[in-house]
């Protein structure tokens, strides 16, 4: 006689510590395999597309912080980018060069928490992640150093960034990017060959290339499957093309290649450093004339950069008054989080809070 | 999957973690011992100066909460007098677009950090709150004329090997201690 069967359904969150925030995951359950995964989202929603519209042009700054809040210059630059193109406005070399600067601490700070959280996930407790930590609060303290806060900066201006750093910036960055490949040559050394990492994470939650591209992720996801897709290099924004970096791929898409793209994104990422500390010129303006209430004529305009956690786009429609008549945020994070029942099903309960440690989403950014 | 030979990579990992034990700490005993911030924190009191004040309300329009409130009436020809001015500090966001605003430097973002109030109505900071006092100091945040007074801020980039730029601790003496002090 059959026994009569059905799926078991297990609510994952919205409080749960591996998470990274509050999310929620209904799986259902064939004893432990997974059959599927639901993401259910919106339980950070904040509004902040609808509050753009009601704030300056200048003001929507701050707003954009607490989206992805582990990396929120690149969000600052992001939407800068967009507004200065729908107003046409150049931003001073200095600037640019600040921007770079800044943007890809941000992807170094954001790779530190992201690969010691996945960690933790894999069940390294802890000591991965202070080790990380240890490095990412120098990156904070240089933000802090230049725009008083060690969150939320709100750095970035239209026409470009707030103020110029203090002069015990450039000693301090040039001593963290020195010392920087041997903190990275640590982590390899702590993490790379561990049998037991190896044995959950090789192989675990492959993504296909085709999948990946089908899906429209970005970032280390996209490019842990083996597809060589770079913002900086395919579309390149700021001042970009003028670094030389490589852009560092997967083979199999699985876990273990996610994360060993971002360990080896982030001495790509301490390469631009060095190669901007040399080039940036040592004195001039920071920032374009561009008066705190100004109305960039009617029209539209779409930016978009490489985020730490892949394409980050700002689209900006312009009526020509002081406050945006729409802005609409294009995040990595959400289509990322897409790919996740591609990745799971199939595998066990455990293995699926390491797939989701592995696409890095901060729960800000998706819900907005 | 199959490994060749286990453990090697388990005991790097572990060598790592010996040497780590013979780092000096980065930590510090937070009420006790304290970091210090940098010259141009955004600090969650602002410092206001009423003589160069104008009442020209600029701020208040930078502010994208629309959390500051400004009162004034007309007092000689062509010259504002500020009856009020005043800010729910658990309202502001410390986004520091008001200091950046305005044109007269008479507002600048403060030095505390330490600002948990008992009462609700105790964080809105009115006129007599928001002046200069010895205890409320402004920071260097767009007002690098303050900068020169303040202390170094302790870096944890730089380790005792440097020589002279360990780090820089609050004096213990200045600090306050329990509820109310």
């Amino acid at each position: 006689m059959p026994i009569k069967t059905e799926p078991f359904y297990l609510n994952l969150g919205p409080q749960h510590p591996s998470t990274h925030g509050v999310f929620r995951l209904r799986v259902e359950l064939d004893g432990e395999v997974i059959v599927n995964v639901e993401p259910i989202i919106g339980y950070l929603h904040r509004g902040i597309e609808k509050l753009a519209e009601t704030r300056t042009y200048t003001q929507v700054i701050p707003l954009t912080d607490r989206l992805d809040y582990v990396a929120s210059m690149t969000n600052n630059l992001a939407y800068c980018l967009s507004v200065e193109k729908l107003a046409g406005i150049k931003v001073p070399e200095r600037a640019e060069y600040l921007r770079v600067i800044f943007s890809e601490l941000m992807r170094l700070a954001n790779h530190f928490l992201a690969i010691g959280a996945f960690l933790n996930d894999c069940g390294a407790l802890a000591t991965p992640l202070i080790y990380m930590w240890r490095e990412r609060e120098k990156i904070v303290d240089l933000c802090e150093m230049t725009c008083g806060q060690r969150l939320l900066f709100n750095y970035m201006r239209v026409g470009g960034v707030s103020q110029d750093v203090p002069e015990e910036f450039m000693p301090a960055l040039k001593k963290f990017v020195a010392e920087m490949p041997k903190f990275i040559g640590e982590y390899e050394q702590l993490i790379k060959q561990n049998e037991i990492f190896l044995a959950r994470t090789k192989g675990v939650g492959i993504l296909p290339k085709e999948t990946a591209i089908n899906i429209g992720a970005s970032g280390p996801v996209l490019r842990g499957s083996g597809v060589n897709w770079d913002i900086r290099k395919k579309d390149p924004y700021s001042i970009y093309e003028r670094f030389d970096f490589e852009v560092p791929t997967g083979e199999v898409g699985d876990c273990y290649d996610r994360f060993w793209v971002r360990l080896r994104e982030m001495r790509q990422s301490v390469r631009i450093l060095e190669q901007a500390i040399v080039q940036i010129p040592a004195k001039g303006p920071i920032r374009a004339d561009v008066p705190q209430f100004f109305r960039p004529p009617a029209g539209e305009a779409y930016g978009h950069i490489e985020a730490p956690k892949g394409n980050l786009g700002f689209y900006v429609v312009s009526d020509g008054s002081i406050a945006p008549y729409r802005v609409h945020i294009f995040p990595p994070s959400l289509i990322n989080v897409t790919a996740l029942a591609d990745m799971a099903i199939g595998w066990k309960v455990a293995d699926l809070i390491i797939v989701f440690g592995s696409i890095d989403v901060v729960l800000g950014e998706i819900d907005r | 999957m199959k490994f060749e030979r286990y453990g090697i990579g388990i005991a790097k990992g572990m060598a790592l973690t010996l040497k780590h034990l013979f780092r000096p700490p980065l930590t510090v005993q937070y009420p006790d011992e304290k970091l210090v911030v940098s010259k141009r924190i955004r600090g969650n009191e602002l410092v206001w100066f009423p003589d160069r004040c104008t009442g020209c309300g600029t701020c208040t329009k930078a502010c994208l909460q629309g959390n500051i409130i400004l009162v004034t009436h007309r007092g000689e020809p062509n010259k504002f007098i500020v009856d009020k001015f005043e800010l729910d500090s658990g309202r502001c966001i410390f986004c520091g677009l008001c200091v950046e605003s305005c044109p007269y430097d008479a507002l600048a973002m403060g030095l505390e950090y330490e600002c948990a109030k008992y009462r609700r109505g105790e964080t809105i900071l009115d006129k007599d709150k928001l002046k200069l006092t010895d205890q409320h100091q402004p920071s260097a945040y767009y007002r690098p004329q303050f900068a020169a007074g303040l202390p170094k801020q302790s870096l944890l980039i730089y380790d005792k090997k440097d020589g002279g730029q360990k780090l820089n601790l609050f004096p213990l003496s200045k600090r306050k201690r329990g509820p109310g002090a």
